[in-house]
């Protein structure tokens, strides 16, 4: 396995947590520029030329503020709430490969062969894997799909804990949309990713960038898996249109309610993480990692081709961002009855039926185009199908309601309402 | 003033133990102003809704029997200030039945360019808002663009934007210059694209259509039966608009020049649909007006003794000056009969009508008011029960509660 | 594999270090100046009608237990494909006996596949995916009084 470098590893991660950070940053001023852009405004413009230091700003007014806890809190989850939500956001970045990386070599070797041999390969391969540059935190590790995963549902943990912790109405309210709300969307990006890791055949998010250098982007044959993928991710994320746990309009501010100062900061930090974090995953998954049409390979320096891929990274996943900013400002939100529908009356069957055809596909080898073939005609019969036996509107019909205070005794019970 | 729940809000015995209470208001980010509901909520299910109004109460009726005709202008104003015009333009309709006042030709197309105008912008802003209250905040910045026009129309017919109290008994403050007319030309083509693109953002949108179809439904019976009037009752079909059925100002000449919207599908899509498309037909109706507006003084003869004279005729004439003196001196005034009306005008929200008792005097001795929002806002429990939490910001939006003209 | 834990251990306490660094640095700089008021719960304004501990909408318990269920089910998913994965690749690189295997597990998934399809029918048809249905209406009038 690679060698353990205190130094090094620190720099990495300091590097890491000191360009995320800022991105966030101004990811938040991204998001205020795009609406201002989208909404024929100017946006934030006051603080430094354009508004550039307006994430310094507000970043100075999370740590400025006065944080009062409410009394009724349970002041234990209340305060863990912010961090645990935080704190798994950033881990999950330790997985993401930012620039050029190689798969770990297969540690099985080949039959026949000396015992001694085998021990001595094996110490070749790892050796030279170790004296290799990777631009990820923790590379080699072998299931990084699922370390993104299993961080991902942990999410939920801090959502959960602040709503439940704040003694509020709207927060618990909140907190359990959002609790149903991610763990509801955990299935479709659960099974979205399995068809592709049918082909690649590894968790490890670098061999999924490898084959899909050697082979095409995984959004050319699995394009419904992709969708799939990024509707579950803006589900996660909270991002309108599935921002049910925090609708303004509804709920004030959901689970956020009674935070302020830095604790509400750092749900905030969290919350936009997870969406870098997300979209780099789209990115590597779907889209080819850093690979570009080979243009990556032109570059044989070390340095200068690591610094290539990072951009080429970068630069898909700032696409993937500016579709989040994008969406939020086009779209209005589901109601959470509709929004439990998709998931397990759209998204689910969809992708139970995906990976249905694409172990088919498999099996049979045939060619990876008829997957693409497969995925849109999906899709569309899907639509085709809604048109056609759908019940019109996706609405809820009027609950019955049974009137309160409750009904003379005797009378059975009285039923108002359509 | 605040409910006291007095009686614990569900009895605790077992079939009522997971329901719970929940404060919807008085601050809350869709209630727009100062409402308060009490949900009773099963899950996320609207068991009972109980609207508590009066936290915006400020003694506007009160305030009218101690004011003027002209001064309580002001103060109508204040009422609905989504469209405040349209509060004034109704308020002097009242007092000059009262005085059985025939206004000038003029004075009657330009009040109902201004009705027009203050329609399109209080409608502009419940579909914006119906919109931002299910998300959308793009729809609701659009809007307020074209809200930014018509306040910069008014401000140059009157010298204010939000608050204008520009009408005044017999007439207006001041005639308009012919820039109002051109900015009202210019406004009509960049309103249509305008309007366009709200349609094209919100019309076809899967999701908000979903949100709001089938949601909030008034039948027809219930809208006739709750009074209810504007566009949430042609929303469910009562084709009544006092525009075409009992014509005023210039609307007699207008008739062929718009429609009377209407739909019959009574939910939260039919009253958007509606705004709509009065907003469509109100542009018809300015860009007729504004081409044929007589020539002629704004305000009735001086020597009717109703209308404010000009500073010139105030200064340079005996009988301007006593005029004046006449009117602004607290206990001379309009002299009036004593006798009452009632006066109302097709607003953006519905029927605004105002009921003058007066007893000869300068002031009205009672100048009530029949505001739309407060009858609409009592739909609100019928339309409620059974939907879910999320519903309430949409059929809130579409029923476009104005509080300060609720409470008055 | 050691290296690997510490590396993971290592960014994750760093991660933690930051998240409190901040916190304490937040704590040194700003004011606190707590009141009455601030204490009170946020519910637009009024005075809230009982506790938000309650007891809560049933729904959201049988939409965590359908998670656990199909969360397992993927769980299981991940180290199939990787395996069924792993086979194809090598029948597609001319390894006959991996064609047969990745027939086996094709078979059998198909067998864990198809239980989860007729679970997931059965709560369809059960009506379980449906969102608005309470308490209240799955109970039977009857039981509801006097029961």
């Amino acid at each position: 396995m690679i060698a353990f470098d205190w130094l090094t590893l620190l720099i990495v991660i300091a590097g890491v947590i000191a360009v995320v950070m800022p991105t966030v940053g101004y990811l938040t001023l991204a998001e205020r520029k795009v609406s201002a852009w989208v909404q024929d405004r100017l946006g934030p413009n006051r603080v430094g030329p354009f508004g550039l230091l307006q994430p310094l700003a507000d970043g100075g007014k999370f740590f400025l503020k006065e944080a009062p806890i409410p009394r009724h809190v349970d002041k234990i989850f209340f305060l863990l709430a912010p961090a645990v939500s935080m704190a798994i956001a950033l881990v999950a970045l330790a997985v993401v490969p930012w620039g050029g990386t190689q798969p770990p070599p297969d540690p099985v070797a080949t039959q026949g062969v000396e015992p001694a041999a085998v021990v001595q390969q094996y110490a070749d391969t790892q050796g030279g894997y170790a004296k290799s540059f990777n631009g990820v935190i923790v590379p080699g590790l072998d299931v990084g799909v699922l370390v993104v995963f299993a961080l991902g549902s942990l999410a939920v943990y801090g959502v959960i804990l602040g709503g439940w912790s704040s003694d509020n109405k709207y927060s618990l309210l909140g907190s359990l949309r959002s609790s149903a709300q991610i763990i509801s969307y955990e299935i479709p990006l659960g099974m979205s990713v399995v068809g592709v890791l049918l082909f690649s055949g590894t968790l490890n998010l670098e061999g999924i960038i490898q084959w899909q250098k050697q082979h095409g982007w995984f959004v050319l044959f699995q394009p419904l898996a992709f969708l799939l993928f990024m509707v579950s991710v803006y589900a996660e994320c909270n991002r309108l249109p599935f921002d049910l746990p925090e609708a303004e309009q509804e709920l004030v501010g959901g689970y956020l309610t009674e935070y302020g100062s830095l604790n509400f900061g750092m749900f905030m930090l969290g919350e936009y993480t997870h969406m870098i974090t997300t979209s780099l995953l789209m990115t590597v998954v779907f889209w080819g990692g850093w690979s570009l049409f080979g243009l990556e390979d032109r570059v044989t320096d070390p340095i200068w081709g690591a610094v290539v891929k990072c951009l080429i990274l970068v630069t898909k996943t700032g696409f993937f961002l500016f579709l989040y900013l994008l969406v939020r400002w086009t779209i209005p939100r589901f109601r959470f009855d509709q929004l439990m529908g998709l998931a397990w009356k759209v998204m689910i069957p969809l992708s139970l039926l995906h990976l249905l055809a694409v172990m088919l596909v498999r099996q049979y080898s045939l060619s990876n185009w008829v997957l693409t073939a497969i995925s849109v005609g999906l899709f569309l019969a899907a639509g085709v199908y809604a048109v056609a036996f759908g019940t019109g509107p996706n609405n809820a019909p009027r609950r019955r309601v049974i009137s309160s205070p409750s009904p003379p005794v005797g009378e059975g019970l009285g039923v108002r309402g359509s | 003033m605040p409910l006291d729940l007095l009686d614990p809000p569900a009895d605790t015995s077992t079939d009522s133990e997971y329901l719970y209470t929940l404060n919807f208001g008085p601050q809350h980010p869709a209630t727009h102003t100062t409402l308060r509901l009490i949900l009773t909520l099963d899950g996320e299910t609207i068991v009972k809704a109980q609207p508590d109004i009066g936290y915006l109460h400020s003694g506007f009726e009160k305030l009218g029997e101690d004011l003027d005709y002209n001064q309580y202008v002001t103060v109508v104003d204040r009422m609905n200030y989504i469209s405040p015009l349209a509060n004034e333009i109704a308020w002097m309709t009242a007092v000059e039945k009262l005085l059985g006042l025939e206004i000038t030709p003029r004075c009657k197309y330009l009040r109902t360019i201004l009705a027009e105008l203050a329609r399109i912008s209080d409608h502009l802003l419940a579909v914006g808002a119906s919109a931002l209250d299910l998300g959308g905040l793009t729809a609701f910045l659009y809007a307020f663009n074209e809200r930014e026009g018509i306040y910069d129309i008014i401000e140059s017919a009157s010298g204010q934007r939000f608050h204008p109290s520009y009408v005044r008994v017999g007439g207006m403050m001041n005639d308009i210059t012919d820039d109002v007319v051109d900015k009202v030309r210019a406004f009509v083509p960049k309103f249509q694209k305008a309007h366009a693109d709200i349609a094209r953002l919100l019309n076809r949108n899967k999701i908000f259509l979903d949100r709001i179809q089938g949601v909030g439904v008034l039948s027809r019976e219930e809208a006739i039966n709750r009074s209810v009037t504007g566009p949430v009752a042609r929303a469910s079909g009562v084709v009544r608009d006092l525009r075409k059925d009992e014509p005023y100002l210039a609307y007699p000449d207008l008739q062929d020049s718009f429609k009377v919207v209407a739909s019959k599908g009574g939910d939260c899509l039919a009253r958007y649909l509606v705004r709509m498309g009065e907003m469509a037909e109100s542009m018809k109706i300015i860009a007729a007006a504004v081409e044929n507006i007589p020539s002629g003084p704004v305000n009735v003869d001086v020597e009717g003794k109703i209308s404010i004279p000009d500073k010139t005729a105030t200064y340079r004439s005996i009988e301007g000056l006593i005029q004046h003196f006449e009117l602004f001196m607290w206990n001379r005034r309009w002299e009036t009969p004593v006798n009452e009306v009632y006066g109302a005008n097709e607003t953006a929200n519905g029927e605004l009508g105002f009921y003058v008792v007066a007893d000869g005097s300068g002031k009205p001795w009672r100048a009530r008011t029949r505001p739309p929002s407060f009858i609409h806002f009592s739909l609100f429990p019928m339309l409620m029960e059974g939907h879910q939490i999320s519903d309430v910001p949409a059929v809130l939006g579409s029923l476009n509660i104005i509080a300060a003209e609720l409470d008055r | 594999m050691t290296a690997l834990v510490a590396t993971v251990a290592v960014f994750m306490s760093v991660g933690l270090l930051f998240v409190l660094a901040n916190l304490l640095l937040g704590k040194l700089v700003r004011p606190n100046r707590p009141s009455v008021e601030k204490g009170e719960i946020y519910e637009c304004g009024e005075k809230p009608v009982g506790t938000a501990w309650i007891q809560f909408d049933l729904r959201f318990y049988v939409v965590a237990l359908l998670f656990v269920l199909f969360d397992v089910e993927i769980a299981f998913f991940f180290p199939w494909a990787v395996v069924f994965g792993e086979a194809t690749q090598a029948a597609d690189a001319g390894h006959p006996a991996a064609r047969s295997f990745a027939a086996f597990t094709f078979v059998e998934f198909l067998i864990f596949f198809g239980i989860l399809l007729v679970g997931f029918a059965y709560l369809w048809r059960r009506g379980d995916l449906e969102w608005v249905r309470s308490m209240s209406n799955e109970r039977p009038p009857s039981a509801t009084r006097g029961g």
